[in-house]
């Protein structure tokens, strides 16, 4: 910030600094109030006087303090306001020139946002306005109006994705003289700004506007076979590090970032490159390439077909039999073009269809029917490729078809290119009369013109054409003998192509070559990928599919009419610039999706020149800051210290601060009572006093009163058998109440358990690892054992414990130590019985002792108890000590309401007093050893 | 004034209240000083023996010592010596000036003074000699009991009126000693009329200048206004610091005028600091006034 983007709306004011320095000698003559003392001795001091007759000199920091605040009171009332804008009111009506083209996108707000400032200017002024785009320019002259009417339109204006026109727009000739002009740029060089700047120069005052960040356009992407490359471009400028995303459709449907790469820009270039190495699928979804972070039509860029992968479908055997892999006729075509097409394979015909694919791929005859056939020349005819293969059957045919159709051969069968001889060729054999046939190089106009032909291939069989006036006109691969070894007809939009050969290596070894590669991709590939061109174009029509506006963003274009194939062509080939005729997007053809996009890699990406003189805002100056409400409250500030220094100084500083303190103490007596208490929980505290075992909320009001009674009967059991009192039994909320003051916690869960919060859950291993004992209970024993599976409480269960830190778990053994603790226990039964109880697995070396009937398990204490026998019904007693829950029935169940009471009890011992019983098994050692 | 019961009992009972410590601290300084009846080194009607002389004629037949009289043929009178009982008059400035302390650790003026009066009347009073107030229902007498008429009437603080209290010496017997416990800072005119009448009364006495050291040292720096204890006097001074070297000579004057004064009629005078341990003090005054004889 440098002085300059400082500025003050009233600045006389600031005259009054001068009298900063009289206020300073003022000050100084004012000493600070006295301190009052009670002195005896005053008598003594009666008519003494001091020594010094001037005042007392008021403390230089009090004084520069008095003086700071004052000076920033000035200061404030001056309104200083940083980066003041100096907007100098114009003359004459005004005119906004805006580029609003594909570059202006990037900071369209900003420019709105200064049309706004001029048009609130002109408000003021009272000039007439009018606001222009050069990407979409008014068919007549400009319409000069007040400025509301224009700030009505401002949120409707757009960026275009397309650049202004050249040429001289004729609207320039009818300004009204006197006009002043805002030319809202877009920052790159054109065509006929120099002659528009004239043509405003000429009626009055230009200035630009014309923001400093760099311009940044895509080049359409190039895939060139492995990767796609994406080359951004920009105005020059330093270093830049971008992210490119490809963005496509995931298998969802939705619209996601495919694939990043990163584009580094070096100080001054105006080209990077941004490379996508992605496996074919992905590199199918990819629809369009954009710059992260920027906006606007430039940054862009639609993919279309040239990315897209082939689909290539094979028919497959139609045999039952169980052929050798390396034996089946698709086994080299599906290793061939795995890598790069999507193969799919069926041995329907209706569902290869169905699928779409360019290729359809037939190996021999695969014995289609009549309907069959039609359908598949109906495909090719379509626009299909129909590739075919060569084979035992196909020769066969060829012969039964010659034998019985009386010399008609194949002539009726449009699948296939060419007539076929009847019966197969076999050179090379053991009974025939030559080497293989070797390939002859490919004719010029021949699809695969140019291969290399390796001289290893050979030609062991073939299959002939019937030798005619146009056989070779359709032959496109040729043996050394000239017999065609590759042909391919026209059908309608598509084409037929048949290998003579097998596609497997019976009849030569082609398929194995590096050639057969080439060849399929030639024929299959090379279909795809090259733009048409303007020939191909010609006649054809185009359905736009998507169009992108100025900002990138795309819309479905349905619904617009198509566009002839002679306009896309100069578009596509680069001659010009699309334009409001031919709008940036993706056109779909019969067989083709061509894209469109705003810039290519010949659009010109030059800054803009002004000439010498004319007014440029680069629009880096920062907004409007007004700084007298800062000064104000330092102002404010520096009194309240000058208060508290006087304070000080007078000695009455603490009596102040006291006064204060007890205002604010009368003011908030409730915050005064409650602060001793803080936050602690009274019930907390009550649990505190005694043994309290408490049941967790399971928000199911029935489950808890339940658990409460429960727990309830189980103290007042307790109380009446042992030497354990418990308090009154509490109900706990896991996310809330603190925990560590329960031994016990009885936690019944049902189907719908809230699950624990993470907070919760630190909470719940905080105190299973500190010693806490958490009962769980799914009451569902008789559900469970009925339905045999797991229940619907059980698997909520298991969400809830997920994530507690519970160790390994075993059904309770008949030595654990729960079973002995206060009762002799065989079984645990609840409101129900026969529900496994787990407990924590002993140790895998647990011992049996000598002599004794118990394993030596003397350390830990499992931190869980889970079953599902519903403890808590057996044990719920009402206020009156009356059972409340049925049990079994007559003395039988009041048998299991006992054996669940005496369950409770050994578990409260358990909890309390670990496994002290467990120790019981060294009595007999100890006692030996005391009797020695 | 005319309290209610209630008042009254309030009164009382603050009264009492304060009078254990008073006492209880008052006794613990006397017995730092071992006092004695003042022999007079001559026969007389004191209590203790003097010395045995033959009986003359004239003497009173149960004069005569028979024990001693009995080891020989001659009778022996025993003689007493003969002891002067005196009477100690204290005066304790009860004005606002002497309820100043500095600081909250030490005691006022007023207490320290009191102390000092209490104790010197325990030490006179076993003495045997009378101590009384100068007050007019508090004559000196002799005995236990005047020991607690003391210290319920030293006990109580209430202040007087006034910034010094006047001291009346008009009820104060004839050629006895008088003590007067004050700060001597106020008007010295009351206290020099005071000297006048007791020297025509043949009375002796000292005079005790109870200071706290803040009079003494006068610690004061800035702006700072004076005000007298019951806030009729102030002084402002905008730098106390200046003021310290005037004071301190004018406190010195003060002491030199009691001294003169004291020289004058034949008294004693002493300053007692509050911050001093008040038995140093009591030591003094105690031989200050068993040596005037």
């Amino acid at each position: 910030m440098n002085l300059a983007a400082l500025g003050f709306a009233a600045p006389w004011v600031l005259w009054a600094l001068v009298a900063l320095p009289i206020l300073w000698w003022l000050l100084r003559a004012v000493p600070p109030a006295p301190v009052r003392r009670r002195f005896p001795g005053v008598a003594l001091l009666l008519g003494l006087r001091d020594k010094d007759p001037e005042s007392q000199r008021t403390p230089w920091w009090l004084l520069l303090l008095r003086v700071a605040a004052l000076a920033a009171l000035i200061l404030a009332l001056a309104g200083p306001v940083l980066n003041p804008s100096r907007v100098v009111p114009g003359q004459g009506p005004l005119l906004v020139v805006m580029d609003a083209s594909w570059a202006s996108a990037r900071d369209w707000p900003r420019r709105i946002e200064r049309v706004t400032q001029a048009l609130e200017a002109a408000q003021r002024a009272g000039r007439t306005v009018s606001v222009v785009e050069l990407t979409d320019p008014p068919a007549v002259a400009p319409e000069f109006r007040a400025a509301d009417h224009w700030r009505e339109r401002l949120p409707g204006l757009m960026p275009r994705p397309w650049s202004p026109a050249s040429d001289l727009p004729a609207w320039t000739a009818d300004l009204p003289p006197g006009t002043e002009t805002l030319w809202i740029s877009d920052g790159l060089a054109r065509d006929g700004r120099a002659a528009l700047l004239a043509a405003l120069a000429g009626s009055g005052p230009v200035s630009v506007f014309e923001p400093a960040t760099p311009v940044l356009a895509l080049a359409p992407p190039v895939f060139d076979g492995q990767a796609v490359t994406v080359t951004a471009r920009r105005t020059p400028g330093g270093v830049q590090e971008l992210t490119l995303n490809a963005l496509g459709r995931d298998p969802a449907g939705a619209e996601r970032v495919l694939d990043h790469a990163a584009l580094r820009f070096a100080a001054g270039a105006v080209n990077a490159d941004a490379r996508f190495d992605l496996p074919p699928e992905l590199r199918n979804r990819v629809t369009r390439f954009q710059i992260d972070g920027a906006r606007g039509a430039g940054t862009v860029a639609l993919t279309d077909d040239s990315l897209q992968r082939r689909k290539v479908a094979l028919l497959s055997v139609r045999e039952g039999s169980e052929r050798l892999a390396l034996l089946s006729p698709l086994h080299y075509l599906r290793e061939a073009l795995r890598p790069s097409a999507d193969v799919i394979e069926s041995a329907s015909l209706d569902d290869l269809l169905l699928a779409g694919p360019d290729v359809i791929v037939l190996a021999d005859m695969p014995g289609l029917t009549e309907g069959e056939s039609q359908a598949l020349l109906h495909w090719v005819e379509e626009g299909g490729l129909l590739l075919r293969f060569a084979g035992p059957r196909m020769a066969g045919a060829g012969a039964s078809a010659a034998l019985g159709g009386g010399g008609g051969g194949q002539q009726d069968d449009p699948l296939l290119p060419v007539r076929l001889r009847a019966g197969g060729r076999t050179v090379g054999g053991a009974m025939s009369w030559g080497d293989p046939r070797s390939l002859a190089p490919f004719p010029d106009q021949s699809p695969f013109v140019g291969l290399p032909v390796p001289a290893d291939v050979g030609i062991r069989a073939q299959v002939l054409a019937q030798p005619g006036p146009d056989l070779a006109a359709h032959t496109i691969a040729a043996l050394a003998d000239g017999t065609p070894l590759v042909t391919r007809a026209a059908r309608g939009a598509g084409q037929v192509v048949l290998f003579h050969v097998t596609a497997n290596a019976e009849w030569s070894n082609l398929p194995l070559s590096g050639l057969f590669v080439q060849m399929l991709d030639r024929l299959a590939i090379s279909t795809r990928g090259a733009r048409p061109d303007a020939g191909d174009l010609a006649g054809t029509h185009w359905q736009p599919q998507e169009v992108m506006d100025g900002f990138g963003l795309l819309s479905r274009a349905d619904d617009r009419a198509a566009v002839p194939g002679e306009d896309l062509a100069p578009v596509l080939s680069g001659e010009r610039q699309p334009g409001p005729d031919l709008q940036p997007g993706l056109y779909a053809g019969t067989a083709l999706r061509i894209a469109v996009n705003a810039t290519d890699a010949q659009t010109p990406l030059t800054p803009a020149q002004w000439p010498l003189g004319t007014v440029v805002e680069t629009g880096a100056r920062q907004a409007e800051v007004p700084l007298a409400g800062y000064l104000f409250a330092a102002a404010a500030a520096v009194l309240i210290l000058d208060a508290l220094a006087t304070l000080a100084l007078g000695g009455r500083l603490l009596r102040a601060a006291m006064l204060v303190f007890a205002l604010g103490l009368a003011a908030s007596p409730r915050a005064q009572a409650q602060a001793p208490t803080g936050d602690v929980d009274p019930r907390i505290l009550q649990a505190t006093e005694n043994v309290v075992l408490a049941a967790v909320a399971t928000g199911d009001p029935q489950v808890d009163a339940v658990a409460l009674a429960g727990l309830r009967g189980l103290s007042d059991a307790l109380y009446a058998r042992s030497s354990v009192e418990p308090g009154d039994p509490m109900r706990v909320d896991i996310e809330t109440d603190e925990l560590s003051v329960f031994p016990f916690l009885y936690w019944p869960v049902t189907a719908d358990s809230p699950l624990p919060s993470a907070q919760a859950y630190d909470k719940l291993n905080r105190y299973l690892r500190t010693g806490g004992m958490i009962l769980f209970d799914t009451r569902d024993a008789e559900q469970a054992r009925l339905t045999g599976g797991t229940t619907a409480a059980g698997r909520r269960l298991q969400d809830i414990a997920a994530g507690l830190d519970i160790p390994p778990l075993e059904p309770v053994p008949a030595d654990h130590v729960l079973t002995r603790t206060f009762y002799l226990l065989t079984d645990f039964p609840g409101r129900y019985q026969g529900g496994t109880v787990w407990v924590e697995s002993a140790p895998a070396d647990a011992q049996q002792a000598e002599g004794m009937p118990f394993r030596n398990l003397n350390d830990g204490v499992s931190p869980v108890v889970v079953g599902s026998n519903d403890w808590a019904s057996a044990w719920a007693v009402d206020e009156q000590g009356v059972p409340m829950a049925q049990v079994g029935r007559g003395t039988t169940g009041e048998r299991q309401r006992e054996m669940a009471m005496r369950f409770g009890v050994n578990l409260i011992m358990y909890v309390l007093s670990g496994n002290y019983k467990s120790d019981q098994v060294h009595v007999p050692a100890l006692l030996e050893r005391l009797g020695q | 004034m005319n309290p209610t019961g209630p008042a009254l009992r309030r009164s009382a009972e603050a009264l009492s209240g304060a009078l254990p410590p008073l006492l209880v601290a008052a006794e613990h300084l006397a017995n730092s000083v071992l006092p004695g009846a003042h022999g007079r080194r001559r026969a007389g009607s004191g209590a203790e023996f003097w010395q045995f002389r033959p009986v003359h004629a004239g003497d009173a037949a149960s004069r005569i010592d028979w024990r001693r009289s009995a080891r020989g043929d001659d009778l022996f009178v025993r003689e007493r010596e003969w002891q002067a009982a005196r009477a100690v008059t204290l005066w304790v400035d009860d004005g606002a000036a002497m309820a100043f302390s500095a600081d909250k650790n030490r005691p006022t003026k007023a207490r320290h003074a009191r102390l000092l009066a209490l104790a010197l009347a325990l030490v006179l009073l076993r003495g045997g000699e009378r101590v009384g107030l100068a007050e007019a229902d508090l004559a000196p007498r002799a005995g236990r009991a005047q020991a607690d008429l003391l210290a319920m009437a030293l006990a109580d603080e209430s202040v007087a009126g006034g910034e010094h209290g006047a001291v009346d010496l008009h009820a104060a017997p004839v050629g006895g000693h008088v003590v007067l416990f004050s700060d001597f800072l106020g008007d010295m005119a009351p206290v020099e009329a005071a000297l006048a009448l007791a020297a025509a009364r043949s009375m002796r006495g000292i005079l005790v200048q109870v200071l706290d050291p803040v009079e003494e040292g006068f610690p004061f720096d800035g702006r700072t206004r004076f005000e007298s204890m019951s806030g009729h006097l102030s002084h402002e001074t905008l730098r106390a610091s200046d003021l310290r070297s005037a004071y301190r000579d004018r406190l010195a004057a003060r002491k030199d005028r009691l001294a003169a004064l004291a020289r004058q009629t034949g008294w004693h005078a002493t300053t007692l600091h509050t911050d001093r341990a008040p038995a140093l003090g009591l030591l003094w005054l105690y031989q200050a006034l068993g040596g005037q004889k």
